[in-house]
């Protein structure tokens, strides 16, 4: 047996579900006899089978997995429970192994997974799969790439339409539900649940629950960073346009038109909602540079004015 | 010895693993530490709080790379996205050396996120070798190679670990990160006698030594870096280093982890041997 042969072998065995009592399958995927495989590349020693050697490593394999994607989904393990969250996490990590090198990336493919399987999270599919949206994009904001931030003066003086261009890190959510509050109650209630007894803990997981059924409502956010910490802002639907037009690389008159598309509101007002906005946004460092900083640059947004 | 080519010719002392809840206290305390070493999957990222961290170390200390997932021994080609960012990490490290373990953990693109052991046989040696030469050229960085904990052994094995070991960093002229809690883990787990193997090692190529504690079950042992070092595994130590030379050494800690300054008196301990080697020579 060649290096790639027993690789595909041991892969295989090591990442094949184990059972319900945490042991490894008697039986291959195919229903051949899994001692007999593992006899047959491993050798056995005085204390351990070859089966049980192998068994190590298929033990370690899958209690590795299943804690990185509860580490990474507390929030839709609350909403859908213990159980039925390990469930999922077992059947998609059969049809989503790892393809990264780091385990950062593990859940990357969780939502477009659960998007074909929505009875994994029944019944509160639409608020689990925003909670798994809301839980992806809090890890792509917290290590996503930051680029230098826009200063006064950075808007091209020639340029009669600028665009403005995002932090890369800037997760734009629109949502059916406020996971955003869920996710922190959640958070709480984990911490909290660590340090008080049982009997309170248990309180506070009846509250999770509840605020678990909460209904239905519309959030517009963004998942950013400051200071190196990852924070929630619910912004207008407006807003939401508007930032998803930038991000799109749509110019800032045509990035006003498509925020503000049917409403009918005064050119002066209008100037003072983006004006605001920006000074917001602006101190929030959420604007990069212009690409060609080397160039006169004045503010467009005090032009305009 | 302990100034070699394949640790970049620096002579280091005794370091601890950075790791996340010691990062207020490094920072804010600044300890007076020889040198951290730093897991760099766990900075091949674009941006954010690991890096500005890692930057505020890297004005103070000296760090070098420890990789978990190059899977050296892994049939398929190294990853080039793991590659460029791996090399991006070198420039902003200035690592003088970088290691990764002699193992695999990978199949036609799929992660196992374990180092899975070796298979010691000629083909698997000649195999990992090239890839070490291939990764050490991209990153035009010295590379030591880390030997592992296993729990299991192959069939079709022609040679001991120790022998497959200088067998591939021979091949690939690379240095040796020799992990003495690594060897005791696997020489009670596969009945030899862990002095052979610290005795037949080419002690000339070591660039670094791993301590570490580990969990004793019934019928195996763990390597789990949640306890102190044990004993015969300090006696290990004392015996490597009396081949190799005070060497650079670091004491893993990556479960359970006690304060900075519990880990870091721990590490310390590893002076004490190395003050006994000096008196001894």
């Amino acid at each position: 047996m060649n290096l790639l042969e027993i690789q595909h072998r041991m892969l295989e065995a090591v990442m094949q579900p184990l059972t319900a009592g945490e042991q490894m399958q008697p039986r291959t995927r195919d229903g051949r006899s899994m001692h007999e495989v593992a006899a047959g590349f491993i050798k056995p020693n005085d204390r351990l089978s070859s089966f049980e050697r192998l068994e190590i490593y298929n033990r370690q394999y899958w209690f590795r997995v299943l804690a990185a994607l509860e580490e990474d989904f507390r929030g839709l393990r609350a909403i859908i429970g213990p159980r039925q969250f390990e469930t999922l996490s077992k059947a998609y990590l059969i049809d989503c192994p790892s393809e990264s090198f780091t385990l950062r990336n593990l859940g990357s493919r969780l939502e477009w997974w659960l998007r074909s399987h929505p009875e994994r999270i029944q019944p509160r599919a639409a608020l689990a799969l925003d909670m798994v949206r809301l839980e992806w994009a809090e890890i792509e904001a917290f290590d996503g790439a930051a680029e230098p931030v826009m200063v006064p003066g950075d808007v091209l003086a020639s340029d009669p339409d600028p665009q403005f261009r995002l932090q890369p890190y800037l997760q734009l959510l629109s949502l059916r539900y406020p996971v955003d509050d869920l996710l922190l109650a959640i958070r709480k209630d984990d911490s909290e649940g660590e340090m008080v007894s049982n009997a309170v803990s248990e309180r506070k997981q009846t509250r999770v629950r509840k605020v678990a059924r909460q209904k239905p409502q519309a959030v517009f956010l963004v998942v950013h960073r400051f200071d190196y910490s990852v924070y929630f802002k619910r912004i207008e639907p407006e807003a939401f346009k508007f930032l998803n037009a930038l991000r799109e690389g749509k110019t800032l008159s045509a990035a006003v038109v498509l925020a503000f598309q049917g409403r009918d509101i005064p050119e002066s007002k209008l100037l003072g909602i983006i004006q605001s906005w920006f000074e917001n946004w602006s101190s929030l460092s959420w604007f990069c540079r212009p690409e060609s900083s080397n160039q006169e640059f004045i503010s467009a947004l005090g032009r305009q004015s | 010895m302990p100034a070699n080519s394949f640790n970049g010719f620096t002579d280091f002392g005794v370091g601890i693993g950075l790791r996340v809840p010691h990062y207020q206290h490094i920072l804010s305390e600044k300890p007076v530490v020889d040198w951290f070493e730093i897991i760099s999957e766990n900075y091949m990222i674009d941006g954010g709080r690991p890096l500005h961290v890692l930057d505020q170390i890297l004005e103070r200390y000296r760090v070098v790379q420890h990789g978990v997932s190059m899977y050296f021994g892994s049939h398929e080609p190294p990853n080039r996205e793991h590659l460029k960012r791996l090399k991006a990490l070198v420039k902003r490290t200035k690592t003088p050396w970088l290691t990764d373990h002699l193992c695999w953990g990978s199949v036609d693109g799929t992660y196992s996120h374990d180092l899975l052991p070796m298979p010691y046989t000629f083909e698997a040696a000649r195999l990992t070798a090239q890839k070490i030469r291939e990764v050490r050229d991209f990153l035009e960085i010295p590379i030591a190679v880390e030997n592992v904990s296993s729990y299991a052994e192959f069939h079709v094995s022609e040679m001991m670990e120790w022998e497959f070991l200088t067998e591939v960093v021979e091949l690939a002229d690379c240095g040796i990160l020799l992990d003495v809690n690594n060897i005791y883990v696997s020489s009670k787990n596969h009945n030899f006698n862990p002095y052979d193997y610290v005795n037949n090692v080419p002690a000339e190529r070591v660039a670094q030594i791993h301590i570490a504690g580990h969990s004793k079950f019934e019928k195996y042992i763990l390597d789990t870096h949640d306890h102190p070092v044990i004993d015969p595994v300090w006696k290990l130590y004392a015996r490597a280093i009396e081949r190799t030379g005070r060497t650079a050494t670091l004491l893993e800690w990556d479960d359970s982890i006690p304060s900075f300054e519990e880990v870091h008196n721990e590490a310390l301990k590893a002076n004490q041997f190395v003050a006994e080697m000096a008196v001894a020579l």
